[in-house]
């Protein structure tokens, strides 16, 4: 569809408004008017780039308009990775859609068949893949508990079935399920069946 | 498909601590008494006017009153500040006045902005600018004393703070001088002022310049005064003829800065009545040219100062913002109960 280039006028702006700057997508982190008293009104904005995540500051005239950027966050259940994509498709309408590397970034250690994911969508292509705040993966390796081990403070790493590696306790062994908080890579709980 | 919202929206509480709310009433109580024990008199004036600011920076709510000739009554505006009617009591013979009220902005909306704030205004007779500044000076360290430490005020004109963070005489400087000083200190430009053709007038420049680089550092760990500035923003403030530093001339103007916050903005008062009255066409004119609608201008405050305004020095100070710096918050959605979102 071809319509209209659609634009935000600075009293538009707020945290999470996707433009387009330089040919890129952002998003608004963070949008501050400075006024002085009696004078000239300014928007300085923190925005995200959503291809790289980098965060740059970037300051308009109040009353300025910026091009909107037709981004969209879409839930997706992820399918499956044949060798070089990510496929991803949509729980109602059946729809599939394909995710590169870049796109994928961090996520990929965290991508379990079936989960449910954010995909960023930028002119209906992927271009950022967030994973659910929580996953239950299993534990594919880690060194067993040593027995009698009082000095519980430290944990161990233990791989994921993703790839993952996680702090755990030293009582985890391998083929256990556990919850994990991918917002900050942490161990949550064992997962009992 | 948007993400399911997790769990009961909370949008009906206040954004607000009570801890906070009950500063916010202690803070109020003692500028009271800090009015009263000096006798100057609390006063009230109508929120809605007839006649709103000509300012080209501020814009007002417009409503309408729903009378007997429906639909043909003329707009009202919600008040940006009381000044032109306690200007009204001032010539009036009232004596030095203040007072606490909400006043309204449209099109400011930000983590240090709320279309609906509170302003405390207020006017000495016989009072020049910079006793004016001692009086602030006096009220806010006194208000602040409980919460935060302060060290000793600093009083700077506009000339030296631009001299000194960067490095260019902002009453001299002309506009390629103050767009490279921009790119000099990797000031983010904004694009449309960097295309052919653009018309930002040089106050537009001295304002990025003040926001960008300036403002930020002032009042760190103290008060600052910045004081005199460029006769083209004057605003309602006397201009003075400068006889120092190759002449020129400056406005009887200041703001009061805290922790990189403007708090206050204070003039020694205009009192010529043509004065005024061709500062409002010119700002009127600006307004039609820019496409903005006209707005009435105040002739009873013309009328006021025709009929005599004493020698006088007001200011305007943000009490939100006052409250949000002394207790250490970021924005003042923390010390609104309901901030405009939630209003």
């Amino acid at each position: 569809m071809v319509g209209q280039m659609a634009t935000y006028s600075t009293s538009e702006f707020k945290g999470g408004l996707k433009i387009l700057i330089d040919g890129d997508p952002y998003s608004i982190v963070e949008n501050d008017i400075v006024k002085p008293g009696k004078g000239q009104a300014f928007n300085r904005v923190k925005i995200r780039n959503l291809k790289t995540g980098r965060v740059i500051d970037r300051t308009y005239k109040s009353g300025e308009s910026v091009e909107a950027a037709d981004v969209m966050d879409t839930d997706m259940q992820y399918l499956y990775n044949d060798g070089e994509f990510w496929h991803f498709m949509h729980p109602e309408t059946f729809e599939q859609i394909t995710a590169d590397k870049a796109a994928i970034g961090e996520a990929e250690k965290w991508l379990k068949e079936q989960d449910i994911c954010m995909v960023t969508l930028w002119n209906d292509a992927p271009i950022s893949v967030t994973p659910p705040n929580f996953v239950e993966l299993k534990v594919a390796d880690t060194d067993p508990g040593l027995r009698g081990d009082t000095s519980s403070g430290g944990g161990k790493p233990a791989t994921m079935e993703t790839g993952a590696v996680v702090r755990v306790p030293l009582f985890i062994e391998i083929g256990e399920v556990l919850k994990i908080d991918t917002r900050i890579g942490e161990y949550v709980s064992r997962v009992k069946d | 498909m948007k993400k399911p919202d997790s769990g009961h929206s909370e949008s009906w509480r206040p954004s607000a601590s009570l801890d906070d709310l009950k500063a916010r009433a202690s803070l109020l109580a003692d500028i009271r008494s800090f009015f009263s024990e000096r006798g100057v008199l609390e006063v009230e004036t109508p929120a809605l006017s007839h006649a709103a600011t000509t300012d080209p920076a501020i814009e007002s709510f417009v409503t309408q009153h729903r009378g007997p000739a429906s639909g043909k009554e003329p707009p009202l505006y919600l008040h940006t500040s009381p000044e032109f009617p306690m200007k009204r009591l001032l010539a009036a013979g009232s004596g030095s006045i203040y007072q606490i009220c909400k006043v309204f902005r449209s099109e400011e909306y930000g983590r240090l902005h709320n279309p609906e704030f509170t302003l405390l205004e207020w006017y000495r007779t016989g009072y020049d600018y910079h006793e004016m500044m001692d009086e602030l000076e006096n009220l806010v360290s006194g208000l602040l004393e409980p919460y935060i430490q302060l060290g000793s005020s600093e009083r700077r004109s506009y000339a030296e703070v631009f001299q000194v963070y960067a490095g260019i005489n902002p009453h001299q400087a002309d506009l390629q001088a103050l767009k490279k000083c921009a790119e000099e200190h990797a000031v983010s430009i904004p694009v449309s002022m960097l295309e052919d053709g653009d018309t930002s007038s040089k106050d537009v420049w001295l304002d990025l310049l003040l926001t960008q680089i300036i403002g930020p550092r002032l009042g760190k760990d103290k008060l600052t005064f910045l004081y005199d500035y460029p006769a083209s923003q004057a605003s309602l403030a006397k201009i003075r003829q400068e006889n120092e530093n190759g002449g020129g001339e400056v406005a009887e103007r200041f703001e009061l800065y805290l922790k990189g916050v403007e708090l206050a903005n204070g003039f020694h008062e205009l009192q010529d009545h043509n004065e005024q009255a061709k500062r409002f066409k010119a700002e009127v004119d600006r307004r039609i040219s820019e496409g903005r609608p006209a707005i009435p201008q105040d002739e009873y405050l013309l009328e006021a100062l025709e009929h005599g305004l004493p020698q006088c020095s007001g200011v305007a100070m943000g009490l939100d913002r006052l409250l949000m710096l002394a207790t250490g918050h970021r924005s003042l959605r923390e010390v609104i109960a309901f901030p405009f979102d939630r209003a």
